[in-house]
């Protein structure tokens, strides 16, 4: 096992977007040993996406038990990940490993499901929701080459209600 | 290179920013933090620069900008002091019908408790007949969010307002 070095922005390699894995063989779980490692060894130490470790193959990592305690999956890997429902929204603040000492305000949706591979290519589903969910999205987005940085909103938007908005309502 | 807080405002209209950043970058400036927004019909710029040259360069540069805008402009020497460590861990969101000393009132309380603002932005809203006011602070609290509340509590009632106390997460991923 072995702590990889971390690509940080503005490195262009974080942005190429990541292939599928084909082969589920012995080489892949020793690279997620070694992502696994990695991502607990982080400041945050909740996700970790292959890219990040200049490794252009769709793997994401998300244990943010830490956080949630029981109340979440416990370690997932999630391999060639596809969302496919999501409801909700709610604005965070994220940071990144690949983005050094800066934190931004994010949408992300509060509840997805996400079909995934496993390490032995068995295909999976999981339900995620609030924190949980917000780490696989952000590391999912790693995988398109999106950083948090793309995401960013504006917290006055958020929170106010434009007043033009708020005119037309009070006409109806 | 020496540092300075720039503060300009003037009548709302497309350019400001155009005009003053570009004038900036001829006096070989480069633009810090920085917050630029409209706030009633003007709009206000504050912003730390880094000049190389000595600041009345930075002002002869400023000029034609100033006076094609009508802006009125201010510069400040500032020491380069380290930005304080604390980061905002708690939001507080103020609303209700507008009267004047919610702000007073509201803040004195946060000061009380060593409430450290990092952010403050507010708006008058509503029609004008029934003003309302509607205020989003965001600061760090080192007596946690507990105590925030707790000093904030009694203002509710006396100042007929909602108050709501949020922790700020940042998730680190």
């Amino acid at each position: 096992m072995a702590v990889l070095p971390i690509l940080t922005y503005p490195d262009p390699r974080l942005h190429r977007k990541a292939q599928p894995v084909e082969q589920f063989d012995e080489e892949l779980r020793r690279f997620v040993a070694d992502l696994t490692e990695t991502m607990y060894a982080g400041p945050g130490g909740v996700g970790i996406a292959a890219p990040q470790v200049d490794r252009l193959q769709r793997i994401v990592l998300v244990d943010v038990r830490s956080k949630l305690g029981d109340d979440c999956h416990g370690f997932l890997c999630l391999i060639n990940p596809e969302l496919i429902a999501w409801e909700g929204m709610a604005v965070g603040r994220e940071g990144c490993m690949s983005v050094p000492d800066f934190t931004g305000n994010v949408i992300r949706a509060e509840r997805i499901r996400v079909q995934a591979q496993d390490l032995d290519g068995r295909s999976r589903v999981y339900e995620c929701a609030g924190f949980e969910a917000r780490a696989v999205q952000h590391e999912m987005d790693h995988l398109d080459g999106f950083l948090f940085l793309d995401r960013l909103v504006s917290r006055k938007t958020d929170l106010f209600r434009r007043k033009n908005y708020q005119k037309k309502e009070s006409k109806a | 290179m020496s540092q300075a807080l720039l503060t300009v405002i003037g009548e709302d209209r497309p350019g400001i920013v155009a005009a003053v950043t570009q004038a900036l970058h001829t006096a070989d400036c480069a633009i810090g933090d920085a917050s630029m927004m409209r706030l009633g019909g003007y709009f206000t710029i504050m912003q730390i620069i880094h000049y190389s040259r000595d600041l009345g360069t930075v002002e002869t540069a400023l000029d034609p900008a100033m006076k094609a805008l009508n802006l009125r402009i201010h510069l400040d020497p500032i020491s380069s002091a380290p930005a304080a460590a604390d980061e905002a861990n708690v939001r507080v969101t103020v609303y209700g019908a507008d009267h004047a000393g919610i702000v007073a009132s509201v803040t004195q309380a946060l000061a009380s408790v060593h409430f450290n603002i990092v952010e403050l932005e507010s708006e008058q809203s509503g029609n004008p007949e029934r003003p309302i006011y509607v205020m989003v602070i965001q600061g760090s609290a080192p007596g946690g969010l507990a105590e925030v509340r707790e000093v904030l509590e009694p203002l509710k009632s006396r100042e007929a307002i909602e108050i709501g106390v949020h922790p700020i997460d940042t998730a680190m991923f």
